[in-house]
């Protein structure tokens, strides 16, 4: 194809698209990019915009009809939301994977050492590479793992890494997800949705599949069932009907075939759990919970809790039962510890961290917190307990006043906080009101482990879909992309 | 050529013994989703009857089937078209509406979202969102045929891609009980109250107006051109009474969803090897022939309407030991028992 019917091409559908100076993979990649990329762009090209919109349109109602829904926190009415879905696919190269591949690995490996360690022998605080304070004061270390060794070392059996990418593309870890990590569902269910309703697109294209997941997931639930179980019986916890979440509950239970349960449907006698069926109690091996900590037993937890099974984390320490993930892996994904993470993958793994963490100043630190109060209008600040964007302050979005109000709560609370410098993150061409214009993107890979770590290709691509914004979540009016991996 | 087993058994061990929570939600899907068929009849024959015959007394049938009497006149002072079609269609205080059914069938449809096929939960998240949104504006009474209508057929459509779709293990058992215990339930309910309204009395016997009703009776069951085919010239209040509980060949009559009740039960019990069938299954079996051995004249002369009542009373019974064998109270339920 010539340079100059290539011109013309991109003058259709992305004849208005301005990338004014940030990284974006279809069409401001600086480098040359690979064919199937550039197949991508061309097909693209060619859509016409009222096209582009009825396909749009057409996937909303597909979505609406399989009700695909998340539950939006602040907005306690709206429970059954559709997630906006974009069809502009987001794309990886083959070499770009591999590098996040190897890095989540890395990372997935590093936490699991983390984790035994502090719970064991701790030679991680005794050798002053992380203060003792941060890990074993920290609300989220639990005092009825210690000692405990849980099948396989595995303490994090489906992890989330988020990852963004600054100005020149490269990818930045923000943020560890070692605990209940959400949003798989919509990765599997995105790329059916795009072969089915853009098959246009995607026809001819070497993608590397995601359809695994499931079996995978399930395979390394069986493998860390507690020993000497032949056929491991392999559930999902979920808290209910009512939950954010319960679609991608439902969703993997069904990908898995395995049942979806609640703490209503568990009991434990004996130090064993079983499930409630109408055959009467069957025994239940491994337990992937979508249930926090707090909620898994009234017993040790939060009492008034209705959720979770009285006498799960004694069957647990006994060894009768697995929970994926452990218990306590919240240590491990703080935003606190988030910033010695580089520091602990070089401590139990003797390498180089292959994905670098955004440059973090911890407030508990006094130099970190006179520099975050100094610059403050830079810099994003986070609250280190929080999830889903809440709490957030972005520095160059604040006026004066909440600014102010800012270094109010920095200096009551310091080390509830962390900071860390704006990133111009990448952006992604996305379908908008007004045409195809660039948002942001982030991107969270899910990683399995069982005796091994697998990487699902791709991966959760978020979008903000309100022009300029950088908050991702779906939470906070974020929607989500189809991440395509290049297979070459 | 390879041989493929056909039959669901043996089963994937996650699937073989189906979770309490989900056998009960499924009784319960099926037995709203044929309450809400039954109830989009009703209303669509009596409006349809009314207008005919003019009056405006048909309406307080419907609320005398449901044994609503109370509830409905703490509300409203008379059941008229607009008053009873409100109760029971958009009023979301009133547990039998088809609003607050539509909000049920979601819950358990919400539940049971691991279980059933997309197919099957696709129609009902759409179903349910519509219905449960129906409002005043929708149910004047020039749209009242088309709205029962469609009610009708979002139900037969349900249980179309359900018969299609759902795959064939306990679950779909459990269904079957509930969508039968319903129709069994909903049949002796309508005979009770419109044989008493409907009764012939006096010069009325035999004319026009007469049959019109019982003509009605038998199309709010959808048994009009079936009764028709088999009893061509038997036209009379005994003879559909007899046809709605015991025919059958008749898919709504008493007999035929206590057969099929019957052979669920058997099934849960021999294919499945669940215990606790036993005293269920004879319960149901005493029903059963007690129906058969009685003529519907025998029926009628000893009380038509004590003996809908002892039915109804023990078809409550037939639920309660399903729901006491396979979702016990927590306390009940011993480790180790079962097959």
């Amino acid at each position: 194809m010539s340079d100059m019917k290539m011109a013309a091409q991109a003058a259709g559908l992305f004849a208005t698209y301005d990338v004014p100076d940030f990284f974006c993979e279809l069409l401001n990649r600086k480098d040359i990019p690979p064919a199937g990329l550039q197949q991508v762009r061309d097909r693209l090209a060619c859509f016409d915009l009222a096209e582009l919109r009825r396909r749009a349109a057409a996937v909303e109602a597909q979505f609406y009809r399989l009700g695909i829904t998340f539950t939006v926190y602040s907005d306690r009415e709206a429970i059954d939301r559709v997630l906006p879905f974009d069809v502009i696919p987001r794309v990886l190269t083959a070499p770009e994977w591999d590098h996040v591949e190897r890095g989540v690995q890395q990372r997935v490996r590093a936490i699991n050492l983390f984790l035994h360690d502090i719970y064991h022998e701790r030679r991680i605080l005794r050798d002053g590479v992380i203060p003792a304070q941060l890990v074993l004061g920290n609300a989220n270390y639990c005092q009825a793992m210690v000692g405990l060794d849980v099948p396989g070392g595995v303490y994090v059996h489906i992890n989330g890494t988020d990852l963004v990418r600054d100005r020149d593309g490269r990818f930045l870890v923000l943020e560890d997800n070692a605990r209940t990590p959400s949003g798989v569902s919509y990765v599997l269910e995105d790329r059916q949705m795009m072969l089915r309703l853009m098959p246009d697109l995607a026809s001819g294209l070497d993608l590397r599949p995601v359809d695994e997941y499931g079996p995978r997931l399930h395979r390394a639930l069986a493998e860390v069932a507690p020993a000497g179980v032949d056929d491991p019986q392999v559930v999902l916890l979920s808290p209910g009907i009512y939950n954010a979440a319960y679609f991608e509950h439902v969703f993997l239970a069904r990908e898995m075939g395995i049942p979806l349960v609640e703490g209503r449907d568990l009991t434990v006698e004996d130090g064993r759990v079983y499930m409630r069926t109408v055959a009467g109690l069957r025994p239940v091996h491994s337990i992937y919970r979508r249930l926090n900590d707090d909620f898994l037993d009234p017993e040790v937890f939060n009492p008034d809790s209705l959720l979770g099974v009285p006498g799960l984390v004694d069957a647990y320490r006994r060894g009768n039962v697995t929970l994926a993930n452990a218990i306590g892996t919240g240590v491990a994904d703080d935003k606190a510890v988030y910033a010695y993470m580089p520091r602990i993958i070089r401590y139990y793994l003797d390498e180089e961290p292959i994905l670098t963490n955004v440059e973090t100043h911890i407030c508990a630190e006094p130099e970190g917190l006179a520099y975050t109060l100094a610059n403050l209008e830079h810099l994003v600040v986070k609250p280190v307990g929080e999830s889903g964007g809440y709490g957030l302050l972005i520095g160059p979005h604040a006026t004066q006043a909440e600014l102010e109000d800012f270094r109010g709560r920095l200096r009551a609370d310091p080390a509830n906080y962390i900071s860390q410098p704006v990133i111009s993150l990448s952006v992604s061409p996305t379908l908008c009101p007004a045409g195809v214009e660039a948002r942001h993107v982030d991107l969270r890979p899910f990683a399995v482990t069982g005796r091994e770590t697998w990487v699902l290709p791709g991966g959760l691509s978020r979008v903000a879909l309100r022009k300029g914004s950088l908050v991702v979540n779906s939470s906070q009016g974020g929607g989500a992309k189809d991440t395509w991996v290049l297979a070459s | 050529m390879t041989q493929v087993s056909v039959f669901p058994t043996p089963v994937l061990p996650g699937l073989r013994n189906l979770l309490s929570r989900y056998a009960e939600s499924t009784m319960w899907l099926a037995r709203y989703m044929e309450r809400i068929e039954n109830m989009a009849r009703l209303i669509e024959v009596t409006g349809t009857s009314v207008h005919a015959s003019n009056m405006d007394a048909g309406w307080d049938s419907v609320i005398r089937i449901n044994a609503d009497e109370e509830t409905f006149f703490l509300r409203h002072k008379v059941a008229t078209e607009r008053t009873v079609v409100g109760f029971y269609i958009t009023d979301p205080d009133n547990p039998d509406s088809i609003v607050s059914m539509a909000r049920c069938v979601r819950e358990n449809a919400r539940v049971l979202r691991p279980l059933i096929s997309t197919e099957m939960w696709m129609h009902l998240n759409v179903f349910t969102r519509w219905a449960m949104d129906l409002g005043p504006d929708d149910v004047g009474a020039s749209y009242l045929s088309t709205l029962c209508t469609r009610l009708k057929q979002e139900c037969q459509t349900h249980f179309g891609i359900t018969e299609g779709t759902l795959y064939r293990d306990q679950a779909w058992l459990f269904y079957l009980l509930g969508k039968n215990l319903e129709r069994a339930d909903q049949i002796t309910r309508l005979i009770d109250i419109k044989y008493h309204t409907l009764l012939p009395c006096g010069e009325g016997v035999g004319s026009d107006i007469d049959l019109s009703q019982w003509t009605s009776v038998l199309r709010s069951a959808a048994a009009y051109h079936a009764f028709r085919r088999v009893l061509p010239e038997g036209m009379t209040p005994a003879y559909i009474v007899g046809f709605l509980l015991k025919n059958d060949g008749f898919p709504r009559s008493l007999s035929t969803s206590l057969r099929c009740v019957y052979s669920v039960l058997g099934s849960l019990a021999g294919e499945y090897r669940l215990r606790h069938c036993g005293p269920i299954l004879e319960r149901v079996e005493e029903l059963r022939v007690t129906l058969a051995e009685q003529t519907v004249e025998d029926i009628i002369l000893r009380g038509l309407h004590e003996y809908m009542d002892w039915i109804q009373r023990e078809l409550r019974l037939i639920q309660n030991e399903i729901a006491g064998a396979f979702w016990p109270p927590v306390a009940l339920q011993v480790a180790g028992n079962g097959q």
